[in-house]
């Protein structure tokens, strides 16, 4: 049970979680989790991008799960979000995909251009 | 490093997000968690009907925005809700429509996986406007995704105190219950889906009474679409005048228009309401899958029309689209290139009517199997002219007869596909 | 015998096509039988009749065994229009059944169903919870595999 004062701590709280702001994380993945992303593979990707991160422990990268975007011919779709750039929204990706990307991007900074959907300030 | 041409074609794909007003979240934040939702601003319209609104108030805030129903039937949802909230009764019902069977449509699919809890706010705000102390969402049983995302969102809006007794010391009480469908369209109907909610065979009521007046246990009750609701939290942050400088004079705010078929990236866009078909097709679909020649869209689902081309230009909102004699229903947009044979895909609408006709009236569920068995014939090569007259004259007197709109469904798609596309029809007849 | 499912519902009939779905989720051959039925009439106090008009009503549902897994094509317009009959003569061709039945080994029955909301990826079917898009007849080749596979 929350008071109306802690539901507004919580915004302000919550809302530099989405920006990373003081958080220690350094890039967020969001994998979309919709029944269209499901249906191609995204669960696969999901699992794929955990490992990776834990395989290489990547303390400073959290992954997290969203709905749908809109653009089923695209699923499954993975958005990089790091503070101060650009956020990538990859597309079409396999847990393959989601490797390189884990390792070109997340790790060496590279953006993989070959997978980009989109590319948002 | 950015000169590959994939790139340079797909990066402009940006979402239309800044134009979003329902699907603002899907894709961004996580929908299973509460806090993701009250950190982009969720939940502050709730805080303010409940601190600083009366529910009158409420309802006149949704009735001057002119926000319609997204359910198909484009009615005013504040003129909806101003009928049963001065009502005296025991219990008020609020029950969402998320049933969301009609072909082509997954808007609300969307909206529930995607922002379960925007869902729940304008439930709320609904239910506190008519005084409703219950409510609760329907969702097609194919929807499973859905149906947990939802639950878990209630589980997680009871625990923060956003529903249950007493919500934030205001002495509102609400509850959200989840109701689940089993496989039949015409639970899509309002009244149908009442009956199903009470456990029975899905079959329309007779209307009058209205839910408003005679619903769910025969209370009062308000039933509203999916994308209708989820329209709400924001007309009540950001005012109805703010919502009416969104879309076309009559038919304001957003529209979420499902776009498939023979497009290059079918999938969903939600921009205002009177987009044109060819800026829907084009901006948001990527155009014409591999170059080919658009040929027709099928707008509105099976219940609705096939245009041809030269309807491209004209704003894609239910008024427009009614002097067109045409109708933009739940906005999906199916698109069919020049290679379509239109007697097909007739064929394939009529034999959904076919099917989901739910046998208690006789002009429906006889007039679906003689328009199957007319279509079926033409498909096959063994039709005459004239079975293009009794195709339309048999939907007119279903539409007329009928006893719930599904039997007066037929007669659009079947009236502009033999008007618009003739031709497909005499090829077959020769 | 389903009690289990049964506790977790108020007696009332409102609950009945929930308690339905229970039923025939927790069932290995994904129907609601005749036991089932009687033991549901009870426990809600509503006639037999009734449930078995709701029953037959859905397409949810079914009175008679099915197989492991229910395959589920979707046929409406749009996924017409993406080759959903192609879809299905593949389907009865490598399960070698007609729609409505049931693979001779009890592992598959294939049925046809209106829009699954996927029509995005079109064409589209649902195997038990699971959808499956973007469908071409090699795809739903290896679909039926893997699922062999692992029965
Ligand atoms: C056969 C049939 C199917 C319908 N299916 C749906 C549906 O899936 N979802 C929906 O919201 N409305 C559907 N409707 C419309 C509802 O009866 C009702 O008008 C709507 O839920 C009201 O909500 P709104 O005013 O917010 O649009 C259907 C109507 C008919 C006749
Ligand atoms: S019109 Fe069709 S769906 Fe409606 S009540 Fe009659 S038979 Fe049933
Ligand atoms: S038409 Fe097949 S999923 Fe919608």
């Amino acid at each position: 049970m929350k008071t109306l004062d802690e539901l507004r701590k919580i915004r302000e709280k919550s809302q530099q979680k989405i920006t990373l702001g003081e958080s220690n994380n350094r890039v967020k993945i969001v994998v979309g989790m919709g029944t269209s992303g499901i249906a191609l593979g995204a669960r696969e990707v999901m699992k794929a991008i955990i490992e990776e991160v834990a395989i290489r422990n990547l303390t400073d990268v959290i992954v997290t799960q969203t709905g749908e975007k809109g653009l089923s011919s695209m699923e499954p779709v993975v958005d990089v979000i790091e503070d101060g750039k650009p956020t990538i929204t990859y597309g079409n990706i396999t847990p393959e995909k989601a490797r390189k990307i884990i390792a070109e991007h997340i790790v060496n900074g590279k953006i993989v251009n070959d997978f980009i959907v989109t590319m948002l300030n | 490093m950015k000169s590959k041409s994939h790139i340079a074609d797909t990066h402009k794909y940006n979402f239309n997000y800044e134009n979003r007003v329902v699907l603002k979240n899907s894709g961004i934040i996580d929908p299973e968690n509460i806090e993701e939702y009250i950190g982009v601003g969720g939940y502050k319209a709730w805080e303010k009907v409940l601190t600083q609104m009366k529910p009158m108030e409420v309802v006149e805030e949704v009735k001057v925005s002119g926000l319609l129903g997204r359910g198909g039937a484009a009615f005013p949802a504040g003129l909806k809700w101003s009928f049963t909230a001065p009502l005296k009764a025991e219990q008020k019902y609020i029950v969402i429509n998320a049933d969301e069977g009609e072909p082509g449509t997954f808007k609300d699919r969307l909206i529930m996986e995607g922002d379960p809890h925007k869902l729940l706010e304008g439930t709320m705000i609904a239910a506190y406007a008519v005084g409703a102390s219950k409510s609760y969402i329907y969702i097609r049983g194919e929807y499973t995704l859905c149906i947990s995302r939802l639950k878990k969102a209630i589980v997680q809006a009871n625990e923060y105190g956003i529903l249950g007794e007493n919500i934030f010391d205001s002495g509102f009480n609400h509850e959200i219950e989840i109701k689940i469908g089993a496989g039949a369209y015409v639970c899509g109907e309002e009244t149908a889906l009442i009956e199903s909610m009470e456990g029975n065979r899905g079959t329309p009521r007779s209307k009058p009474p209205f839910p408003g007046v005679e619903g769910a246990w025969h209370k009062p009750t308000v039933v509203n679409n999916v994308e209708t609701i989820a329209n709400v939290s924001a007309i009540i942050n950001n005012g109805a005048d703010w919502y009416k400088t969104l879309g076309v004079e009559g038919c304001y705010g957003t529209k979420v228009y499902t776009i498939m078929g023979d497009v290059e990236l079918p999938g969903l866009c939600e921009a205002e309401m009177g987009t044109s078909l060819r800026t829907i097709i084009n901006k948001y679909g990527g155009g014409m899958k591999n170059g080919k020649q658009f040929k027709a869209a099928l707008v509105g689902g099976a219940a609705g029309v096939f245009l041809s081309n030269e309807m491209l230009d004209v704003k894609m909102d239910f008024n427009t689209l009614k002097e067109y004699e045409a109708v933009l229903g739940s906005g999906a947009i199916l698109v069919m290139n020049e290679d379509v044979d239109i007697v097909e895909m007739l064929w394939s609408v009529i034999r959904f009517f076919r099917h989901e006709s739910c046998g208690k009236c006789n002009p429906c569920s006889n007039g679906t199997t003689v328009l199957y068995n007319l279509i079926d014939k033409i498909r096959k090569g063994k039709g005459k002219e004239a079975d293009l007259d009794e195709l339309i004259r048999i939907s007119e007197a279903m539409f007329l007869t009928s006893f719930c709109a599904l039997g007066q469904s037929p007669l659009m798609p079947i009236k502009s596909a033999i008007n618009n596309f003739k031709e497909d029809f005499l090829t077959k007849i020769k | 015998m389903y009690e289990d499912i049964l506790k977790k519902y108020s007696p009332e009939k409102e609950n009945l096509i929930s308690i339905l779905h229970d039923i025939q989720n927790s069932d290995p051959q994904n129907y609601v039988s005749e036991e089932a039925v009687q033991e549901v009439s009870e426990y809600l106090n509503v006639p037999l009749s009734h449930i078995h008009g709701v029953l037959t009503f859905y397409t949810m549902y079914s009175t008679k065994p099915r197989g492991k897994n229910i395959i589920r094509l979707c046929e409406s317009p749009p996924c017409f229009l993406k080759g959903s009959e192609n879809i299905l003569k593949k389907l009865c061709e490598i399960l070698n059944v007609e729609v409505g039945e049931t693979t001779e080994d009890g592992i598959f029955t294939l049925e046809l169903c209106a829009c699954l909301g996927v029509c995005g990826n079109a064409p589209a079917m649902m195997i038990n919870e699971d959808v499956y898009g973007n469908l071409t007849e090699k795809k739903v080749e290896q679909i039926i595999i893997d699922i062999k596979g692992r029965a």
